[in-house]
């Protein structure tokens, strides 16, 4: 392997036929011309029902799949051309059933590879220890421990450990987080799009799950029964023009708000609420509000952090504002939000505006309901949210 | 009962339970090292699956005096022959367990150790291999119990360890000669049992421990 972090993967009119005879009789091959170009340190995701060959596809890259036709280049050299168990050795591996062995403690499991590659021991006990604490898991607490100890998800941590081991550029990764329940799920793929961020390997990610596609992909690939590529594009792309009807379908009626969950609170242009300090003078903010078409004054304290509301109707005509008559406070949002939790926290809290608060809770503007719609209606930005990450 | 009978032998008691280990180790293992290459082949290609197994289950039906007899006229009166017919009783078991040894590693296991790029030998020897060593030991414990009883019946040849003194037993009306023979074959084999089940324990430590 060239000495870098990431390559790119290039499907060439790739074709899988597991039965020739009955292709001839018209029965769709595994895999049908595959195109498709991933560029080095991407994350793209093969996305489609049960059937349309994104396994097969996913399995080919490291052979354990041979295809019947077409090159798969990985930077430009034929993996055909390669030997096989050092094509396979350069190449980072996860299933849904994880696959960890269970004869072997949690580090040696962790340092499998580097133990294939012939690594001394010290260093692939330190490999092993950095890249548990990478996942998450303690290494002195875990590290000792066999397979039938762990929590699924931890398991699953622990398998994406492994696959990292010994650094490859290309990480395949067959519904990785398949296996366990939902709110382990989203935690381990916000952990790992925040590894990413720092790994940039290029991933080939299979799913079935379009909301994990439009989650974890930079690219996604939308693959229909028999092995046909769909549509290939970045998530926004695809949920405001999408292809054809089965792509429209398959990604759901929903994609008009599926498309909130790709911008973040942070990615709107925020509005500077009327705010004041209790203490202040009352009539000078209220001649501050007429100027504001939004009907409340927003409270803070000596460090910009919310106290809460005051309808305009509310504030004394002279005298000073007092924070005990300030109205329940709007969700705060944090810029990271996705604008479809915010509008969901919005909603949920039967109220117009959220207020964005930074790190140290001091505030940084306005969202609305109106401003989401409002982002909802307008056209994609495929360039900017597929370099997002 | 002369009681005496047993301190004033005590040497060649002692010799015929080492005769006893020697032949029971030599059938375990050598069984062991056949059973083991055939279930190979049977890992590496199931169609070996049925003819394996009808040989093994052909040998193991044939009657241990008939299959000595049979033998006698070809490799004589000896250890050999001893041997084969002893050997031969191991096979079917050990086969079974060890295939099935090799089966019970998951099909992701050997999946992601194939797509990790260990090579085919790397993946039997460091994983399906002690994946399936549980299900091995359990069949080298029937396999072991099994051919200690067998010994036994080589005294008609010749062989026999402890059968011999039992036959000796038998033939002068000796009580106490035939009950120590029993006696310690039984404590053998016990003693036998419980070290490979040791032995098993400290092989597959992953196998014994659960969440804490």
């Amino acid at each position: 392997m060239p000495d870098h972090h990431a390559a790119t993967v290039e499907f060439d009119h790739v074709t899988k036929v597991y039965d020739p005879a009955a292709l001839a009789k018209g029965v769709p091959g595994a895999v049908n011309d595959l195109c498709l170009s991933v560029p080095a340190g991407r994350i793209c995701v093969l996305v489609g029902p049960s059937g349309c060959g994104k396994t097969t596809s996913l399995k080919m890259v490291n052979r354990l799949i041979e295809p019947s036709g077409g090159r798969i280049l990985l930077d430009g050299v034929d993996a055909a051309t390669r030997d096989v168990t050092e094509l396979r050795r350069g190449i980072g591996y996860v299933i849904q059933q994880v696959g960890l062995f269970p004869h072997l403690t949690i580090e040696e499991n962790v340092a499998t590879v580097p133990r294939l590659l012939g690594w001394p021991t010290g260093r692939r006990h330190e490999r092993a220890a950095e890249l548990l604490s990478l996942v998450g898991l303690e290494p002195a607490t875990y590290a000792r421990r066999y397979p039938v100890q762990l929590s699924g998800g931890e398991r699953q941590r622990v398998g994406v450990a492994r696959a990292l081991a010994a650094d490859p550029p290309i990480m395949l990764m067959d519904e990785p987080f398949g296996a366990v329940d939902p709110i382990v799920r989203a935690r381990l793929q916000d952990e790992f799009l925040r590894l990413q961020e720092d790994l940039a390997k290029t991933i080939l990610f299979v799913t079935h799950d379009v909301d994990e596609a439009i989650k974890m992909g930079d690219l996604v690939a939308v693959m229909e029964s028999g092995g046909r590529l769909a549509q290939f594009g970045p998530p926004a792309e695809i949920l405001a023009h999408p292809a054809s009807d089965f792509v429209a379908r398959f990604v759901g009626a929903d994609r008009g708000l599926k498309r909130l969950s790709l911008s973040r609170v942070g990615d709107v242009p925020l509005r500077n609420p009327v705010s004041a300090r209790p203490g202040d003078d009352a009539s000078a903010a209220r001649g501050r509000m007429r100027a504001d078409p939004f009907p409340f004054l927003l409270l803070v304290d000596a460090e910009d952090r919310p106290i809460g509301w005051l309808d305009q109707d509310e504030i004394p005509m002279s005298g000073q504002l007092e924070a005990a008559s300030a109205i329940a406070m709007s969700p705060l949002l944090d810029r990271r939000t996705t604008l479809k939790d915010a509008l969901s926290m919005l909603l949920d809290a039967d109220v117009q505006a959220g207020i964005v608060v930074d790190r140290h809770g001091a505030v940084r503007g306005l969202l609305t309901v109106d401003d989401i719609a409002e982002r909802m209606r307008a056209g994609p930005e495929p360039a900017s949210e597929a370099t997002a990450r | 009962m002369n009681w005496g009978w047993i301190p004033a032998n005590l040497p060649a008691l002692i010799e015929a339970t080492i005769d006893h280990i020697v032949l029971t180790a030599i059938a375990v293992g050598v069984g062991f090292a056949i059973s083991l290459a055939l279930a190979i082949l049977i890992h590496r290609d199931r169609r070996a699956f049925g003819p394996v197994s009808a040989f093994t289950g052909l040998l193991y039906t044939i009657p241990s005096l008939a299959l000595f007899a049979f033998l006698v006229p070809i490799t004589g009166l000896s250890l050999l022959t001893a041997e084969i017919g002893l050997i031969s009783y191991t096979l079917l078991i050990l086969v079974r367990n060890i295939v099935a040894g090799f089966d019970s590693v998951p099909a992701e296991v050997s999946e992601t150790a194939a797509g990790m790029g260990y090579t085919w030998a790397e993946r039997l020897w460091r994983v399906e291999l002690p994946i399936a060593m549980p299900l091995i030991v359990a069949g080298l414990r029937i396999a072991t119990i099994t051919t200690i009883g067998l010994v036994m019946v080589t005294a008609l040849i010749g062989e026999g360890g402890l059968g011999q003194v039992m036959l000796r037993g038998f033939n002068f009306r000796n009580w106490v000669a035939v009950y120590t023979g029993a006696a310690l074959t039984l404590a053998l084999a016990i003693a036998a049992d419980v070290a490979l089940v040791a032995i098993g324990r400290l092989a597959t430590p992953w196998a014994t421990r659960r969440a804490s």
